[in-house]
């Protein structure tokens, strides 16, 4: 009955079922087939980390280390190489085969489409980089499809939410979970750091950013490997955000504060203004590195504890490393839980506070 | 191997920070517990401005 009642989980533990039970049959046969090694060392463990951490062409969710035979689905491919291509990326077979389109031929090194000819040759440089031609990407790639589920989610949810309050004050569903923390980024985040008088502009940016970084750190930490807020392109635009938003609400004290500091003397004044342009970029540089860097640096974490169970296997025997690396791996994914929600109020919290710095009125002096 | 040393201080004066910080907001609450919230709130700003320096180093040396 319990079931019954909740349809998606139940199609997400039958997906996940005959998932697990796919790749169950397929490591049956090969392991009849092939007695080799499984990845026990650490370069495959740190390649392994390092190719999680990167966005992808397509979703892989689970490797065969006998055969190196992947289980996924493809994603669509599109660049723009003198007319627009567009391909599926199961033409890669996960970067191991050379791509045709249009007569031109396309291969996968390291995540990134270079042009190259038809038995796939890279001309490499001293630095082991690919000197070949990389087309424009415009490709639907993993960190995207994470975006645009997020995005979706968000205006369902967010969609349902506002329509509810055109029947009635009181939101009815899923609805109720969402408005308590819309209130509670609107009187805990936007209200004391920008003051009651100009909060309300600044709350669609606010309550977008603060559940855009939320879902996307929870997703990361669901199976399928999302890793966007863990990738710095989209802490840095998320941060420009924040820049512009902070420089064009600026008032008039606000540029005084930065370029003519009030209250010391001149020669303190010409001293502080390089400095107060360094803290006006190096505030949303903060932003972006804190987002990313926690949660790369969680999502590497969390990595190598379950790479613990292989590590340790010589040491305690399968079943003792297992049960230590799930431990440790539960117990972390838990605090990660708890920092995906850290870091979007912190982000949140420190761009009102910005914007509250740049709209404050200064009629004390 | 030296950027290993270099994480290893890094976390060092996070964790020192992280002290201070955590401590003195324990210390804070106790003596004013109905002013919880405005010191949390502090505490995590502050505590996010020092993890944002640490991350900061540890990525600079990795790179």
């Amino acid at each position: 009955m319990m079931i019954a009642k909740k349809p998606i989980s139940f199609v997400v533990v039958l997906i996940l079922a005959v998932f697990s039970n796919f790749s169950y049959i397929e490591n049956e046969k090969d392991n009849e087939e092939i007695q080799g090694n499984p990845i026990n060392t650490q370069e495959e463990i740190d390649a392994y980390i390092q190719h999680h951490l990167q966005d992808a062409h397509d979703f892989v969710l689970f490797t065969n280390g006998n055969t190196g035979h992947h289980i996924g689905f493809p994603l669509p491919i599109i660049i723009w190489d003198e007319g627009i291509h567009f391909f599926s990326s199961s033409k890669f077979h996960y970067g191991e085969e050379v791509a045709e389109s249009k007569g031109k031929y396309y291969v996968l090194h390291h995540e990134k489409i270079y042009r190259t000819d038809a038995t796939g040759t890279l001309a490499l440089d001293d630095h082991h980089h690919p000197t070949n031609v990389r087309p424009l990407d415009f490709s639907i790639t993993k960190s995207v499809v994470g975006i645009l589920l997020t995005g979706i989610l968000m205006i369902l949810g967010f969609g349902s939410l506002a329509r509810g309050y055109k029947k009635g004050p009181i939101p009815t569903g899923f609805s109720r979970v969402l408005e308590p923390l819309v209130l509670y980024v609107r009187d805990e985040i936007a209200r004391p750091n920008i003051g009651e008088k100009k909060y309300r502009k600044y709350m669609g940016f606010l309550l977008t950013v603060f559940f855009f970084i939320w879902c996307l750190n929870l997703l990361g930490l669901m199976p399928f490997g999302f890793n966007v807020t863990g990738n710095i392109a989209v802490t840095v635009c998320l941060a420009m955000f924040t820049f512009f938003i902070v420089q064009f609400s600026g008032n008039k004290e606000y540029w005084k504060h930065i370029f003519w500091m009030p209250g010391v003397p001149v020669p303190m004044k010409i001293l502080l203004m390089p400095i107060e342009v360094l803290g006006m970029l190096t505030k949303p540089f903060s932003l972006l590195i804190r987002l990313f860097a926690n949660i790369t640096a969680g999502h590497v974490v969390v990595m190598s504890l379950i790479a613990l169970m292989i590590t340790l296997k010589a040491a305690f025997g399968p079943v003792v490393s297992t049960g230590m690396s799930l431990f440790l791996a539960f117990f972390i994914s838990i605090i990660e839980v708890l920092i995906a929600f850290l870091q979007a109020f912190i982000f949140t919290m420190l761009s009102s506070l910005f914007i509250g710095m740049a709209v404050a009125e200064h009629d004390h002096h | 191997m030296y950027n290993l040393i270099g994480a290893g201080l890094i976390v060092i004066g996070g964790g020192i920070g992280l002290g201070q910080i955590g401590g003195k907001a324990m210390e804070g609450i106790a003596r004013q517990p109905e002013a919880t919230s405005k010191i949390q709130t502090a505490m995590i700003i502050i505590a996010a401005l020092l993890e944002g320096l640490a991350f900061g180093a540890l990525i600079l040396g990795k790179g």
